[in-house]
């Protein structure tokens, strides 16, 4: 396991990476380095030169006003299942976080990283989309923000240029938050991931919100499933019914050695059922 | 009894371990030490047409770049096969292929470099033009009319077809039975894992012509002897080969491989010292795999549930090339086990050895033995199924009396000892049996998925008798050598051929010696893994270490306290029956009075200035035996499981594991208690999550971590274990093999519970892994559930 030879710059700021990533041939970003250097171990990344974020200051906040949380993309899967303000304004987002991987994989891999990567197991996309977050992103244009339902694109493809470096993540709070995941049992990623969202308003279902990843290439949002729950209360029925819909965000569901395209919709629906039902406890 | 024999001493070699101090194959460093790496064939069956290496030569930081016919024309045999049923058709396996690749990941090319990372860009640069030619991948497939062939010159893919147990007898049974139970599953293939990848170094004495081989080996003498006959050609008394502290190995560290042959002839070849370790990717496609078998088979019973006849006909994948002792795993391993812990007279199988377009497949932990166990034990279910008995009260039923010892099977064994009844009674008192069964109808009524599974199997251990093995097809003896080595202080050495790799031989063999000579165990230490220091010895698997290595200590340390005697009653002038040897303290005195005698150590100093010994005596005190055991041993084990499967996510969760094994004598119980528990995790992998699968055009899907699931601790609750013991009389210590019976009877203690749990579903059966995609696939085509 040896990667191809790459040069290796270490960015003092955004817009040195930035700059180097402009300048440099077929230059990528390292954060965490646990999805990147273990591709480029196999070979299946070869990038010529390495720029690393890892140490510009700043980038790792985490900061709430009430209404949303901003999360550097620096963050690592830790500290943001540990964050006092995220896991009480948006324990979904927590609990994604703290289903990543294991503790090492956790203490090194960052938010921003996972979101580039946009591996179709990864667990962040699911809750991105659910919650309805924007993606800071800066590139020599400067500085856009890019919604999550317009962010991933397609199996690991993001609407990001080959030079822009997210800087954070803007996440609304939302107490009505479950996501539940179906854990490969060797590379423990989502087989199938379900963030569930639920508002509701008296007894009944005023909003929902539906991500799910790990079945097609890249996450999805279940509408119709959403739609069906809301404007009533949200009993097991109504929960089994909506998450009985799911099947209408998949296309082409994917397959692999554990678990076929056909099986991963089915679990879909159980783990909605299941994320939803949680959601809706908290959300009451 | 001794001191330290059945005691948990605790594993004098863990603070090494534990603190990053193991001295691995890996950590072997030499200042102008190249880097040895090799490329692999991405094809699963292609001829090549055109090597160019030229790219690769030219970097910075290459040394040299060969291909097949540089190791052919620099005197490189092919790797030979250590086992022969009647009739084995072997294919030859080069070292570096010439002209034809026969799996993904055959060796095409080797550079040595600077450094890995040079080499490893080096293998890249090398163009190899591949013309692929049809595959074949599955066991039995293989043998299908028009199957493309592996090797022209073995006509119908079958490199052997073996047959064993008493067939009249079978058809007897079948003819006479009251019912029959059938089945036809699959052992999958499986993929050994070991932390540590394999490795070789090597370093050549140009002066001397003396080379060194630092191999992850389970036994660096056979090494020595192929290395040295078939495949390098130096001579043994030229040749040493380490196996310093090896990362486990569960069987798949006991082959010769290429990269032992490749690593030294480089280092010869260019005059440095030479390194290769494998990638996780490479141990994937390369270290030889384990299982895969397709079996049919029924069991003959008489109406009050007695097995009488059981008929088996499997076909056993073999992969590409003869692994070293391939033929030996679903023969001599496999048929020989079939009558279980069961007393039936018409046992009979048949096995077809066919070749594949897929990694070598040879013995992995248990090798055999786990095949035969999930098979029978299946069936056995199968039967109560039938009977509408309980699984529990029908293999008591049927299990061998415990006053039948020695029994003969009629499959050629000759069981040792056992108490199976008592072993089951054992099982269910400690899992609360009836309570477990009473609890599962109370959950079966709530509509839970709930199961138990009851197993009772059996292990034949502590290879082997050299006679039986030649008469079987081994080319080598099963012998294990041990020398005692007092020194002039009384510090003892003990050298055994056995190799430890993970096991914790240097404490447990430490512990017999001490207790055999009345030391203190931290005045033994154990030495293994060095053909330079030790005498040769057969290596370990098979779980033989204390039955055949320590069983060859025994009769050192006899002959030295023999020897200590003489002098001991020569120095204290009094006749030899006259004087005792404590065995507690390694004192030799007179009869009666324990003050006026002789230390350990005087002794050993007297043998060894030799002022004063008797009468033609030899002075040194150093003795060294070759065990040949009698028989192999027979452990034997009831594991109990309950398990729940979730109804809608199809996952199984192991809700308790209850384990009473018998492996004889115990020497040390918190090393056995390991070995059972981590044989047990091994067994549930192939229960519940592991599978090594191959495409139709043999590409290795499940080549890495983030596809092959090994088990992991969340996978299990804690587990209870427990045994008794009968000891085996065809070895002094009682022992028998502790290293694989967890591993024979977790696999159908799982899959009988799982099934158990379906039951009410209407599903029988599943091919393993029982994932929960194949149990939600046979629950639906039962006609059951979402
Ligand atoms: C054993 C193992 C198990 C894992 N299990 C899981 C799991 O269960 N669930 C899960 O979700 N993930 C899992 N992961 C992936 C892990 O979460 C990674 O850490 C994460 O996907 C990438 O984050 P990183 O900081 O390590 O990114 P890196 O590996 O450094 O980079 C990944 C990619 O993102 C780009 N990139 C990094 N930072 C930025 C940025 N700020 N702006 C733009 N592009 C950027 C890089 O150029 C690269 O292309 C696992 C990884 C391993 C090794």
């Amino acid at each position: 396991m040896f990667p191809s030879q790459f040069d290796y710059h270490r960015a003092a700021s955004v817009a040195e990476a930035v700059e180097l990533l402009s300048s440099l041939p077929d230059a990528k970003l390292v954060a965490g380095g646990h999805s990147l250097i273990p591709a480029m171990k196999l070979r299946a990344a070869q990038p010529a030169a390495l720029v690393d974020i890892g140490r510009i200051p700043g980038l790792s906040d985490i900061s709430s006003d009430g209404d949303s949380l901003v999360i550097g993309a620096l963050a690592t899967h830790t500290s943001v299942a540990d964050a006092a303000a995220v896991r009480g304004g948006c324990p979904m987002l927590a609990e994604t976080a703290a289903a990543i991987g294991d503790i090492q994989v956790r203490n090194r891999g960052t938010i921003g990283g996972s979101l580039a990567h946009a591996d179709p197991g990864a667990d962040y996309p699911a809750a991105m989309l659910a919650l309805g977050a924007e993606v800071t992103a800066v590139g020599a244009g400067g500085e856009r923000t890019i919604a999550a339902s317009d962010f991933f694109v397609d199996i690991l493809t993001t609407a990001l240029a080959d030079n822009e470096v997210i800087t954070s993540v803007r996440v609304p709070c939302a107490a009505g938050g479950a996501y539940l995941k179906h854990r490969h049992p060797a590379s423990s990623y989502a087989v199938v991931g379900v963030a569930a969202c639920v508002g509701l308003d008296g007894g009944d279902v005023a909003s929902c919100a539906i991500g799910i990843n790990g079945v097609t290439g890249k996450a999805v949002l279940a509408d119709a499933a959403a739609a069906a729950l809301c404007g009533g209360p949200a009993s097991a029925d109504r929960i089994a019914a909506a998450a009985a819909c799911v099947g209408d965000a998949f296309d082409e569901p994917l397959g692999d050695l554990y678990a076929s395209g056909e099986f991963r919709a089915h679990l879909a629906g159980v783990y909605t059922k299941r994320a939803l039902a949680v959601a809706a406890a908290r959300a009451g | 009894m001794g001191r330290y024999v059945g005691t948990s001493v605790k594993r004098v070699e863990d603070p090494r371990f534990i603190q990053g101090k193991g001295r691995y194959v890996a950590n072997i460093q030499f200042p102008d030490m190249v880097h040895v790496a090799i490329k692999r064939s991405p094809e699963a069956h292609a001829r090549i047409t055109r090597i160019d290496t030229s790219a690769a030569a030219a970097m910075d930081g290459v040394v040299a770049v060969f291909t097949g016919q540089d190791f052919k024309d620099g005197g490189c045999g092919s790797l030979p096969c250590g086992w022969l049923v009647p009739d084995t058709k072997v294919p030859d396996r080069p070292i570096v292929v010439t002209d034809r690749v026969c799996h993904v990941g055959d060796s095409v090319a080797v550079v040595a470099a600077r450094t890995p990372y040079i080499a490893a860009d080096a293998v890249e640069a090398i163009e190899v033009d591949y013309e692929p030619l049809p595959t074949v991948v599955d066991a039995r497939g293989a043998m299908d009319e028009g199957a493309p062939l592996v090797h022209a010159e073995i006509d119908d893919n079958v490199s052997y077809h073996w047959a064993l147990g008493d067939q009249e007898a079978c058809e007897k049974a079948f003819a006479e039975a009251d019912e029959v139970v059938e089945v036809e599953l699959v052992n999958q293939r499986l993929i050994p894992t070991a932390m540590e990848p394999r490795a070789a170094a090597a370093q050549w004495d140009a002066a001397s012509e003396e080379m060194t081989v630092w191999t992850t080996s389970q036994n660096p003498h056979p090494i020595r002897l192929l290395l040295s006959a078939f495949t390098l050609g130096i001579p043994e008394s030229k040749l040493r080969v380490i196996s310093p502290d090896v990362g486990g190995g569960f069987g798949s560290k006991i082959f010769h491989y290429p990269e032992e042959v490749i690593v030294p002839w480089v280092a010869r070849e260019i005059g440095r010292p030479a390194r290769w370790v494998a990638t996780r990717t490479e141990s994937q496609m390369t270290d030889s795999q384990g299982r895969d078998h397709v079996t049919v088979a029924r069991l003959a019973m008489t109406s009050d549930g007695t097995f009488t006849g059981l008929d088996v006909e499997t076909w056993a994948n073999q992969g590409a090339y003869l692994s070293t002792f391939a033929p030996l795993i679903p023969t001599a391993l496999y048929i020989t086990l079939l009558s279980g812990n069961y007393k039936m007279p018409g046992v009979f199988g048949k096995v077809h050895g066919t070749l594949t377009n897929t990694v070598p497949v040879d013995a992995y932990r248990g090798a055999g033995r786990p095949e035969a166990a999930y098979l029978v034990e299946r069936l056995v279910d199968l039967a109560a199924t039938r009977l509408g008995r309980d699984p529990l009260e029908l293999r008591r039923h049927n299990a061998i009396p415990k006053d039948d010892f020695p029994y003969q099977t009629p499959v050629a064994f000759l069981y040792d000892s056992g108490d199976y009844d008592r072993l089951m009674a054992t099982a269910a008192d400690n899992a609360d049996y009836a309570g477990m069964r009473a609890a599962q109808a109370e959950a079966r009524a709530e509509g839970e998925l709930r199961g138990v599974g009851v197993v009772c199997c059996i292990e034949a251990s502590g290879p082997a008798p050299s006679a039986v093995a030649g008469s079987l097809g081994s080319a080598v003896g099963f012998w294990e050598s041990g020398e005692v080595r007092v020194h002039p202080t009384g510090q003892v050495s003990v050298f055994t051929g056995s190799h430890a790799h993970g096991q914790g031989h240097e404490t447990t063999l430490a512990q017999v010696v001490a207790d055999e000579l009345g030391v203190p165990i931290e005045s033994v230490e154990v030495v293994h893994g060095d053909t330079g220091r030790v005498n040769f010895g057969m290596g370990t698997y098979g779980s033989r270490s204390a039955c055949v290595g320590g069983s060859a200590l025994v009769r050192s340390a006899e002959k030295v306290r023999a020897k200590v005697l003489e002098i001991g009653a020569h120095l204290l002038e009094a006749a030899e029956e006259d004087v005792v040897y404590d065995r507690e303290t390694g004192r030799v005195h007179v009869k009666g009075s324990p003050e006026s005698g002789k230390d350990f150590g005087e002794l050993a100093f007297a043998a060894y200035t030799a002022h004063n010994l008797p009468e033609g005596m030899e002075p040194g005190l150093n003795f060294v035996s070759f065990y040949d055991p009698a028989n192999f041993t027979f452990p034997a084990s009831s594991h109990i499981c309950e398990v729940e499967v979730c109804p809608d996510t199809w996952e199984v969760r192991i809700l308790r594991y209850v384990a009473v094994d018998d492996v004889g004598k115990v020497i040390n119980p918190m090393i056995v208690e390991g070995q059972i528990q981590g044989g047990i995790v091994q067994g549930v992998g192939q229960a519940l999550t592991e599978i090594g699968s191959y495409s139709d055009d043999g590409q290795l899907l499940s080549g890495s971590l983030l596809e092959y699931a090994v088990p992991r601790a969340d996978l299990l609750p804690g587990i209870e274990v427990d045994r008794i013991e009968t000891p085996s009389p065809h070895n002094p210590l009682g022992v028998k093999g502790a290293g694989e019976m967890g591993t024979i009877a977790a696999t159908p203690a799982v899959a009988n519970a799982v099934l158990d749990a379906l039951a009410p579903l209407g599903v029988t059966h599943i091919e393993l892994p029982l994932t929960p995609e194949r149990i939600w696939r046979a629950v639906q085509a039962a006609g059951n559930g979402a």
